[in-house]
């Protein structure tokens, strides 16, 4: 070990001939994690590099786990500040934190994320979802008169009448995003106990983990696709399947309405006004997480993460909303807990 | 062999000048052959020409930009009081918004939209770029300073064609009334396109605000980077070289060094960067997302590829140049390096820009070491920095670029491919012309 070390700090050595420019401190705050909330830190990031003598944060992205896994990493100059997330830290991670000394930490809401269901402007009229037409659509098993056979729906006006006469094929975000669980629970779940599913699952002899289990696996046979990039591959996708339908976040759907038209989800159109109000049923809390051991240590922390919530930038008029952040009623109180630095 | 016993074939009365059904067969066969091979020059050819003008018809457009210009009067009391709030840029928007509407009026523009709204054809980094002017120019306090902002890159891309009115019916950004206010702007030399060098020279810029962005931040992250590989990589691939093709003994323990260079060559750059975040970031505590960092990286990448090119060019040299110096009483160690070295040089040389070429278009080990995302927004400070400071390269600067979700972005990554591949071709043509110069024929 000692030797791989050794060669390792030698050839930095060999590398910068000044030495001691790797034991400098760090004087820019670093910051990385979910996807769907680096726009809104870059855009912050931007905005304080202007505001203030600081540098501009480093943001970077690589999903919400991937991001929580690098904070709880420990304490240190060498560890992230800051942990961008679409989802609420887990207990899991929090042990992981607390095993490697990352003890005090605050969780900072930031607003809310509509997810959105849209399909090619030019293709077939999806116009209104309910999640039972998920659920319908896309579950690996469905009970059909009593009995539970294998999904055999192919296209999308055999789910709902309604519907157009379009192939069943949607493009749904893969495992690793923090989008997926909030798609499984607000809609494949939500659609499962609407269509009765749940009971029928229930009553099959299931227990209920398996039955919620039974009513969140997705089907396999090709009509629905995970996809683990960005949305931008979803867009890709859907412009080679025009008859497709592709699961977005809202910010991304309001930058790209050129190409792409949303559909209702339980008769709710999604607007920044509609998921604040929580009309809207797929929606999310985005968040991020701060070491409270770095306050103070690595310049600039608590001063972007005040930046970060107030209301010029998080506010409903500021550029986070306009880039399509809902923003969080109750930010006044996320403001005053960043202020006291209170830690969960 | 047993021709001599064979028996004579019985002489064939057909004369030499008619072709026969064998010679036909043969003859069809190889012109088949040079048609296979020129269907598959001319689909190579294609592919190229295809990519080539795909690159260029979608990147072209990231090197223009549209400003628009506005007269401000610098006023002291509003400065002051736009630096005393907390996002003081803000305030600075509704100063520049105020006088974008005076600059309607007086162009005799007629519109009922209020400042803000107006506003929106500008960019977002308006408001930094006059704060910048105004705490740097304390003393044009109250002189009237006609400034060119960035037009947003709706209406950017309304003037390359890329936004059409339809699409802007279901965008919250823009109304096509704006496009008729462009349109009239346009027509007064108030909104102008132009060469945008920002793109070129520029730092990365958030999601809210494409037209800003620029790739001259992760080019000088690439350029740190290709300092160290060149600084390792060169001397250390060609001492493993020299040593193993001149002075190591041939045995097991060679040959098995050397199948296992070989196989590092086609090893799959992730893993070179799965190993630089294992040894050089979480064991060695170097800091993450520097060039310094994917350097070493990139120098674990290259060496295979310089030491095999080296070793190539070395044993291209003829042992009689060996014989003879050892002949006239030169040391091994001084037949080597004042005769065999000078001789292959063109060939190592070769080699490793080649070897830099390739580190330089690689992207897979970088995103593991955290360099893609955010990052390329400050300059470096000096030399020291620009090693241990986070910074991106081109390559992952482009494909940031186009993942997000922006299609102005998507103009901008194309444009970056532009940059790169003509580094790309400044490399590989720097490296023929080394070839061509100094290669040596025996």
């Amino acid at each position: 070990m000692s030797i791989a070390k050794l060669t390792a700090s030698s050839l930095a050595i060999a590398a910068v001939t000044a030495s001691a420019a790797v034991a400098q401190s760090r004087d820019n705050v670093q910051i990385a994690g979910s996807s769907t909330v680096l726009p809104y830190a870059s855009i912050v990031a931007e905005v304080f590099g202007e505001n203030t003598d600081f540098p501009t944060p480093v943001v970077e992205s690589g999903g919400s786990s991937a991001g929580l896994a690098r904070f709880c990493e420990g304490v240190g100059e060498n560890t992230i500040d800051i942990a961008n997330a679409s989802r609420a830290i887990r207990e899991g991670e929090l042990e992981e934190c607390a095993a490697n000394g990352v003890t005090d930490i605050i969780e900072v809401r930031i607003g809310y994320d509509g997810i959105v269901f849209a399909s090619r402007i030019d293709g077939p009229d999806f116009t209104a979802f309910e999640a039972s037409d998920w659920f319908t659509a896309l579950a690996a098993e469905l009970p059909v008169d009593g009995e539970i056979v294998e999904n055999p729906h192919t296209t999308w006006n055999e789910v709902d009448a309604d519907l157009p006469d379009a192939e069943i094929l949607a493009f749904i975000p893969g495992t690793k995003h923090g989008t997926r669980e909030v798609f499984e629970e607000k809609v494949l779940l939500q659609g499962c106990e609407d269509t009765g599913a749940l009971q029928a699952f229930l009553d099959s002899g299931m227990d209920e983990d398996a039955a919620e289990s039974a009513c969140m696996a997705v089907r396999t046979d090709g009509a629905s696709v995970d996809i683990d990039g960005d949305y931008t591959e979803t867009l890709a996708r859907l412009d080679s399947n025009p008859q497709g339908v592709g699961v977005f976040g809202l910010s991304f759907y309001e930058n790209n309405t050129d190409k792409l038209k949303v559909a209702t989800m339980g008769g709710v159109e999604p607007t920044t006004e509609t998921i604040a109000a929580g009309d809207y049923p797929v929606s999310r809390p985005l968040y991020f997480y701060i070491k409270a051991a770095h306050l103070g240590v690595i310049p600039g922390l608590k001063e972007f993460a005040q930046f970060f919530v107030a209301d010029e930038l998080a506010g409903p008029d500021g550029p986070l909303a306009a880039y399509g952040l809902v923003s969080d009623p109750e930010l006044a109180a996320t403001q005053a807990k960043v202020a006291n630095e209170e830690t969960m | 062999m047993s021709d001599a016993i064979a028996p004579t074939p019985p002489a064939r009365a057909v004369s030499l000048h008619a072709t026969d059904a064998r010679t036909r067969r043969r003859n069809a066969a190889e012109k088949r052959f040079k048609a296979y091979g020129l269907t598959a020059i001319g689909i190579g050819l294609a592919f190229l020409a295809a990519l080539l003008f795909a690159i260029v018809s979608n990147g072209s457009a990231a090197f223009t930009q549209t400003f628009v210009e506005v007269p401000i009067t610098l006023d002291a009391e509003e400065i002051a009081a736009a630096e005393s709030s907390i996002v003081k840029t803000s305030k600075y928007r509704e100063i520049i918004h105020g006088a974008l509407l005076e600059q309607l009026a007086d162009a005799g523009i007629e519109t009922d939209m209020d400042a803000a709204e107006l506003g929106k054809i500008l960019s977002s980094s308006e408001a930094a770029e006059m704060r910048d002017f105004a705490l740097a120019n304390p003393e044009r306090m109250g002189e009237t300073v006609r400034f060119d902002f960035l037009a947003s890159s709706r209406v950017d891309g309304y003037l390359k064609g890329r936004v059409t009115r339809d699409a802007l019916a279901r965008d919250q950004n823009l109304d096509a009334a704006h496009l008729d206010l462009v349109d009239r702007l346009a027509e007064q030399g108030i909104v102008v396109k132009r060469f945008n060098w920002d793109f070129i020279l520029g730092a990365d810029a958030s999601d809210q605000r494409p037209e800003q962005a620029g790739i001259g931040v992760a080019m000088l992250g690439s350029f740190f980077m290709m300092l160290v590989v060149l600084a390792l990589a060169l001397p250390i691939g060609v001492a493993a070289s020299i040593y193993l093709e001149e002075f190591a003994p041939k045995n097991r323990i060679t040959d098995f060094i050397e199948v296992n260079i070989s196989n590092l060559a086609a090893v799959p750059s992730i893993v070179f960067g799965i190993l630089g975040l294992a040894v050089f970031i979480q064991f060695a505590g170097l800091p993450q997302s520097a060039p310094l960092v994917g350097g070493l990286v990139l120098t674990l990448m290259t060496l295979p590829t310089i030491i095999i090119s080296t070793r190539a060019a070395l044993a291209a040299v003829p042992p009689s140049i060996r014989a003879a110096a050892l002949g006239v009483g030169a040391s091994k160690m001084q037949s080597v390096f004042h005769h065999v070295l000078p001789l292959a040089m063109p060939g190592i040389l070769t080699g490793t820009i080649i070897g830099l070429a390739q580190a330089l278009g690689e992207t897979a080990p970088l995103l593991l070491i955290g360099m893609v995302g955010f990052i390329a927004s400050n300059y470096p400070d000096g030399v020291v920095s620009g090693f241990t400071d986070p910074n991106s390269a081109m390559p992952a600067q482009i494909y940031e670029w186009a993942k997000r979700a922006d299609p102005a972005f998507y103009e901008r990554a194309w444009g970056g491919i532009i940059i790169l591949l003509l580094f790309l071709m400044t490399m590989n043509f720097i490296a023929i012309l080394l070839r061509r110069r100094f290669e040596r024929r025996w």
